[in-house]
């Protein structure tokens, strides 16, 4: 049986009803249906950071993921791919958005599937995803799809955005189906900077997965560096 | 199970009286703060090390060797000795001297420090900060234990012939401490020599250095000092008592929440997340219990009691109530709790006990000065004369 795909989407919009979160929503949706259709089961799950929103404030401010902020980065670090949704706000991705991101390690979606997506109040503001989306995970070594989205009042009108949605859902699933990611991310694993006990899923936590056969490590040993 | 305090003689604006402390009157006031913890019977006083305002202690040595000689019985440490920006061999000098003046009340705790600007101040790159600390450490364990040293690094220039003097105490160097809240090197560093490790355990959520503290366990036991039960484990945490829990947290929050680092936090929220306890002692007494069920049985717990802006008297007060409520209880609880085999922190005596039985300590006596300044190979007059260091070649 092929192992079931977790897909989670973090959704920066906070407004009731959301159009940050319609878009994620229906990315996520057409990534299950094509994903289905090649026989590949898929599960969803929404990350909505606005209810988390002083969780993490307070997060950022002592320097340590409080308890939901825990929560929600470990649920983010068993994803199998990611939809990240976010609002532009003054010309640029939401400070929600990127608080959060700034809370989670840096190993922690190393070859993860991304779509990046991004709703706005103008089409002027359609670059931010690869402006800016884009680079934050290029910093994470995750591998953002090549179709980014936006979308704009008048998009909500036009199949071309349905088109779009299905192009990049289409892109996630073919990256899905292989094994590459995962390759990726097992193959170069220690060729990557982490943090001992982190949240990521291959992160180091104790004597029987540290690795010894380095530098450093032969240095603690009273050994020459190298 | 040793119980004390450890201070980075910290220096802000009390929020409720607005007035802030001049330098010398905290250096005054954590003098007054050592010897109280001295007089009602707490085991350790540490203290940090920092360059730049406002935190007064840059000189550990210096204020330490004063508390020595105000002092009887507590056993003097540092939290932490800046592994990475001192030079090993001035710190192998400057803390076997306190040593000496202490009578053995001494041991070290090392650390890599965390204030960015200070390794270039020093000479240093912060990059290099864990190969710094671990380098360094290599020569300050050579230079107690070997009389004369030929040594070379990336990060000071090369030693041949070296005697780092005095020799310490009874030949017995000061038990040593590893410091850290995120490398798995340091940990393996203490484990490998046999060393102590400390976790600060304050600011960090609740049990969250844990598997930093079962790393160095587990490498303790791998190298063969003895099971990873009888590994020398301390713990810090941050507390503060009065009799009545509410009128803990009153008297603490406007100084807990006003300062600097804390700004934007919730009390409630860091006495529920993280080790800090601020209630009555007993509510103390139960915190510190969940540590040893988390963290298994240890050997040193400190607080972190005399910052944070509070007036001196208050810290006088609090270190009253740990020595008088809460250690005496922690003292038989804990020991009550441990199991059979797990030892106490090593201490001067035990040191001198473990290397010479009843059997009388070295005590090494110069040869005379060659006129040159250089001690050559035998620089006591029980040297070794197997041993054979190279000198510089000239020309």
């Amino acid at each position: 049986m092929t192992t079931e795909r977790k897909i989670v989407v973090i959704n920066a919009g906070v407004s009731e009803e959301s159009s940050t979160r319609r878009l994620a929503g229906r990315i996520a949706q057409q990534s299950i249906d094509t994903l289905g259709a090649a026989g590949i089961p898929a599960t969803v799950t929404m990350l909505d950071l606005g209810p988390l929103a002083t969780e993490i404030a307070r997060s950022l401010v002592s320097g340590f993921p409080t308890g939901p902020v825990s929560d929600a980065i470990a649920r983010l670090a068993d994803a199998d791919a990611v939809v990240a949704a976010t609002p532009v706000y003054k010309a640029g991705i939401s400070g929600l958005f990127k608080s959060f991101a700034d809370l989670i390690d840096n190993d922690l979606l190393i070859a993860v599937p991304v779509v990046l997506a991004a709703t706005g109040g103008t089409a002027r503001h359609a670059m931010v995803t690869d402006d800016q989306l884009r680079p934050l995970f290029a910093f994470l070594r995750a591998l953002p799809v090549p179709t980014s989205l936006y979308a704009a009042p008048e998009d909500w009108g036009s199949p071309e955005l349905g088109k779009r949605i299905a192009r990049a859902a289409g892109e996630l699933a073919a990256l899905l189906r292989t094994d590459a990611p995962r390759q990726i991310a097992d193959d170069n694993w220690g060729g990557y900077r982490h943090r001992f006990a982190g949240q990521a899923t291959r992160a180091e936590q104790g004597a029987t997965d540290v690795d010894f056969d380095t530098d450093l490590m032969r240095l603690a040993t009273g050994g020459p560096a190298s | 199970m040793q119980f004390g305090i450890f201070s980075v003689g910290d220096i802000a604006p009390d929020p409720v009286t607005g007035r802030t402390y001049s330098e010398a009157e905290r250096i005054d006031n954590i003098v007054r703060v050592a010897k109280r913890a001295d007089e009602v019977g707490l085991d350790v006083f540490a203290l940090g090390e920092h360059h730049n305002p406002p935190f007064i202690p840059s000189s550990p040595p210096t204020l330490l060797a004063y508390v020595a000689a105000q002092t009887r019985r507590i056993v003097l440490s540092t939290s932490v000795t800046l592994m990475t920006t001192n030079d090993p061999v001035k710190i192998a000098e400057d803390y076997a001297m306190l040593q000496h003046v202490a009578k053995g009340r001494l041991d070290l705790m090392v650390g890599r420090g965390n204030t960015v600007p200070v390794y270039p101040w020093f000479g240093k790159d912060i990059r290099e900060g864990v190969a710094l600390a671990l380098e360094n450490y290599n020569l300050l364990h050579r230079l107690w234990r070997e009389d004369v040293v030929d040594w070379e690094g990336r990060f000071r220039t090369p030693l041949q012939g070296f005697t780092a003097t005095p020799r310490p105490l009874d030949d017995v160097p000061p038990f040593v401490w590893h410091g850290s809240i995120r490398s798995p090197e340091i940990a393996e560093q203490a484990a490998y020599y046999g060393n102590g490790f400390f976790a600060n355990h304050i600011l960090a959520p609740n049990f969250h250095f844990k598997r930093l503290v079962d790393l160095y366990r587990q490498r303790y036991a791998h190298y063969g000092h003895g099971t990873p039960e009888q590994a020398v484990v301390g713990l810090g945490g941050m507390s503060f008592i009065a009799p009545r829990s509410q009128d803990a947290v009153e008297r603490f929050r406007p100084y807990f929440e006003n300062y600097p680092m804390f700004r934007g936090s919730r009390l409630e929220d860091h006495m529920a997340a993280t080790p800090l306890t601020v209630g009555s002692p007993q509510q103390v007494i139960d915190k510190v219990l969940t540590f040893q069920e988390g963290f298994g049985d240890y050997q040193r717990q400190l607080f972190a009691l005399d910052g944070l802006a509070l007036p001196v008297e208050t810290a006088l007060e609090q270190v009253e109530l740990l020595g008088t409520e809460v250690v005496p209880v922690l003292r038989r609880e804990l020991e009550s709790r441990r199991a059979e085999g797990v030892p106490d922190a090593p201490t001067h005596a035990s040191l001198v006990t473990a290397k010479y039985g009843d059997g009388e300590p070295r005590r090494p006596r110069p040869n005379p000065n060659r006129g040159d300044n250089l001690s050559g190979t035998m620089p006591y007059q029980d040297s070794d004369p197997a041993v054979q260091a190279k000198f510089p070649v000239v020309g």
